[in-house]
């Protein structure tokens, strides 16, 4: 009797989240007009998440994977205490969660509002229900049942050498564009602001103290040394509204592009061959301990001040004429946006560490399909972050001086005669507010991120007085996540490199031998550094062509993804539940390879790098035009490859399901034999 | 009053595993040794060759 009515009631609840949230969509998809207040797209995407993980993710676990609890994980059968451990559930989640979310949810978002916050909220809430939770989950659970195989080992043992590869290949690729692209965007924030380039500068003495702290003075407290560097940190953000006002001191911190490219080139070098005590694990808990607590700062502060949103919900710019980047919403929003929505790299996460330390299958959904869910909000926050801000100091702030004008009369009156209203006065008084000189052309999503996050805080704790406090320790959180990004990444690629040049002449192998780190660490960072000096010398701002090529590349290392979880629920004699993993490859192929076709072919300059680099063939030549050109036909080239390669996977992994589904070929799935779990009745922590 | 009490020690248990305190005190058992120094600094190789390889998301 009690559960029929414990059910009844449940129908009733999950009756009214339904409503709740159809009810909620409908008036951000069709509200026109005046603002829309921030907590209708909250509401929204938290009752399409809650549906999202109570249905479909159930159905998937249920129908489709047919999650075992009984089934012994690896994390038990393997356990060594130290990559293979059982673990609590929700610190698996945190784990996880703290692992996958970085820069992309907050960049990619910022720069899409230039079609208005629509496309960017249905993208990130329908494409992480329906695509990215499930790529996550999905791929977390086959790693699971392989021994916490890596996504490129599962790729090569279902879907052949060729998959294999691919997956490598794009990793790589993705690395180096990735590092690229998100060192631009501090090079972006920080150019000309000394606040911004002190605060981040003294992030490096402190990561250094914490290191030495760690290992002289309190060895493993890491807690402890976490709050001691957060607190360093703030005293550097209140130290750096000094040494911008200081006239000698100012200046010495004022630095050109260029100069911030190569100095965080110099930085990404050191930092990958000095030892990882040092410098890059003290960055990585501070970096993760500022990240953790400003998200959760910024959903409350959301959920709390709920501010409206000025940007509209469509603008003039969906027909692809946009500052920020040129180009549709389709394919252009779909690749722009990765993280908040389906990013390729996730399932390096989910076949990575967190496969090793799940306790429990039925886990699997939680910490798969949750943590996306959790990183999609985040991407929602940063949308009404950069939508709260009046459009035309939106536009003012991210478009690059080529498109809008060099001053800032220029800059305003173009951006107004779109019909965004912003005067010079305006965005004066804004960076005054904010403690820099110029906020005009701060491309790269970051700058204005902290504009909206900025003035989201200041409405309520400390006002306008403290704005510009709000708005360094905003950058400072960007700029820090991201260099930690850099080491981090550039130390992988190199392991990756080494591991490669390893089977060609042995000590190259040695993750320990000088030469080979030297050697390798230099051919990563100048990858990735000729990328980032192509990005600070384009006169468009380098966001337009490199973002896009990061989307591309991230978005292609999901579609191996999503063809490796196919080829595996075809194999588990599910034809017709491959829907759910087929689906969303089909979108993500044709708006990948609709995005690499137009940046490779479109007529258009200011898509096509092709016909970006006949037109300047065809102009004045000097030297900096024979590097644009060129400059362009590499990312080209590098598109090209890309697609090529996955072409390479698509067809091989079409190939087996057309044998499985035809009976020509056996369907076996390579998973580790069942094993009964011991851990049943037990309760971990 | 307990749930609250369960929800501070799962928040805590979490947090000493994402910056690694608790993988510290597994290696510190499994090596049979005291918090030092030197424990500290074979801790740190022996994550070197682990985590460290391990990607980042963007």
């Amino acid at each position: 009797m009690l559960d029929g009515m414990n059910k009844s009631l449940w129908f009733l609840i999950w009756i009214l989240v339904g409503v709740v949230g159809a009810g909620a969509l409908s008036v951000v998809a069709v509200h026109r007009g005046e603002p829309i207040n921030a907590l209708w797209l909250v509401v929204a995407a938290t009752c399409c998440y809650a549906l999202g993980y109570r249905f479909y993710a159930k159905f998937i676990a249920a129908k489709i994977l047919a999650v075992d609890g009984l089934r012994a994980t690896p994390a038990e059968r393997l356990e060594n205490g130290r990559d293979f451990l059982v673990t609590n559930k929700w610190v698996v989640f945190g784990h996880h969660f703290a692992a996958i979310a970085g820069p992309g949810p907050l960049v990619g978002p910022v720069l899409a509002a230039q079609f208005g916050y629509l496309p960017g909220v249905l993208w990130v809430v329908i494409g992480a229900v329906f695509a990215g939770c499930v790529q996550d989950f999905v791929i977390l659970l086959f790693s699971v049942r392989r021994d916490g195989k890596s996504l490129t080992e599962m790729a090569k043992e279902e879907t052949g050498a060729v998959g294999g590869f691919v997956a490598y290949a794009a990793v790589i690729a993705i690395l180096i564009i990735l590092l690229a692209v998100i060192a631009l965007v501090v090079v972006n924030a920080l150019k000309d602001s000394p606040w911004g380039t002190f605060t981040i500068a003294m992030t490096i003495p402190i990561a250094l103290l914490m290191g030495v702290y760690l290992r002289r003075i309190r060895p493993g407290k890491v807690l402890e040394v976490s709050v001691l560097g957060f607190v360093l940190v703030l005293l550097a953000i209140w130290g750096g509204q000094g040494i911008s006002q200081s006239p000698t001191l100012a200046p010495l911190f004022s630095l050109r592009a260029q100069t911030l490219a190569i100095a965080i080139i110099i930085y990404a070098f050191a930092a990958s061959v000095v030892p990882v005590w040092l410098l890059l694990a003290p960055r990585d808990y501070l970096s993760t301990f500022v990240k953790l607590g400003t998200i959760g700062l910024l959903g409350i502060g959301i959920v709390a001040l709920h501010p409206a949103l000025h940007m509209p919900a469509l603008t003039r710019f969906v027909d692809g004429t946009g500052p920020v980047f040129a180009g549709r919403i389709f394919p252009f929003a779909f690749i722009t946006i990765a993280c908040g929505a389906i990013s390729g790299f996730h399932s390096l996460i989910s076949s990575g560490t967190t496969p090793k330390l799940i306790a429990r299958e039925t886990e699997t959904r939680m910490v798969g399909y949750g943590a996306m869910m959790a990183e999609s909000a985040v991407a929602v926050m940063a949308i009404i972050a950069a939508c709260v801000l009046q459009p035309g100091v939106y536009f003012a702030i991210n478009s690059p001086a080529g498109i809008v004008g060099q001053s800032a009369a220029a800059a305003t009156a173009t951006i107004s005669n779109w019909g965004f209203p912003v005067t010079a006065a305006n965005m004066q008084a804004l960076a005054h507010a904010v403690g820099e000189q110029t906020l005009f052309n701060r491309t790269g999503g970051a700058p204005a991120f902290a504009v909206g996050m900025a003035h989201i805080f200041s409405q309520s704790l400390g006002g306008s007085a403290v704005m510009a406090l709000w708005y360094h320790f905003a950058v400072m959180f960007e700029a820090l996540f991201i260099l930690t990004i850099l080491d981090a990444g550039t130390r992988v690629a190199r392991f990756m490199i080494q591991d490669a040049l390893g089977h060609i002449y042995n000590p190259f192998g040695r993750t320990s031998w000088y030469p080979s780190i030297l050697t390798t660490s230099a051919l990563i960072v100048a990858a990735w550094g000729f990328f980032l000096w192509q990005g600070v010398k384009d006169p468009l701002g380098g966001i337009n062509s490199l973002w896009p090529l990061f989307g591309i590349a991230n978005q292609l290392l999901a579609t191996v993804a999503l063809c490796v979880a196919t080829t595996i629920i075809i194999k588990m004699h599910h034809p017709k539940y491959a829907l759910v993993t087929l689906v969303p490859l089909a979108w993500l192929v044709a708006a990948t390879f609709t995005a690499s076709w137009r940046k490779i072919l479109d007529p258009n300059q200011r898509i096509g790098f092709l016909s970006q680099a006949d037109a300047l063939a065809a102009g004045p030549q000097t030297a900096a035009t024979a590097r644009l050109i060129f400059n362009n036909r590499l990312d080209a080239a590098v598109t090209a490859a890309l697609v090529v390669m996955v072409m390479l996977v698509l067809f091989e992994s079409a190939r087996q399901w057309i044998a499985v589904l035809t009976g020509r070929e056996e369907a076996q799935v390579k998973e580790s034999p069942f094993v009964m779990t011991r851990l049943a009745a037990e309760e971990r922590i | 009053m307990r749930r609250l009490a369960k929800a501070a020690q799962i928040l805590i248990a979490m947090l000493r595993e994402i910056f690694d305190e608790s993988a510290y005190a597994r290696f510190l058992r499994r090596a049979e040794v005291q918090s030092s120094r030197k424990s500290y600094a074979a801790f740190c190789r022996e994550r070197e060759s682990s985590r460290s390889r391990g990607p980042r998301c963007c």
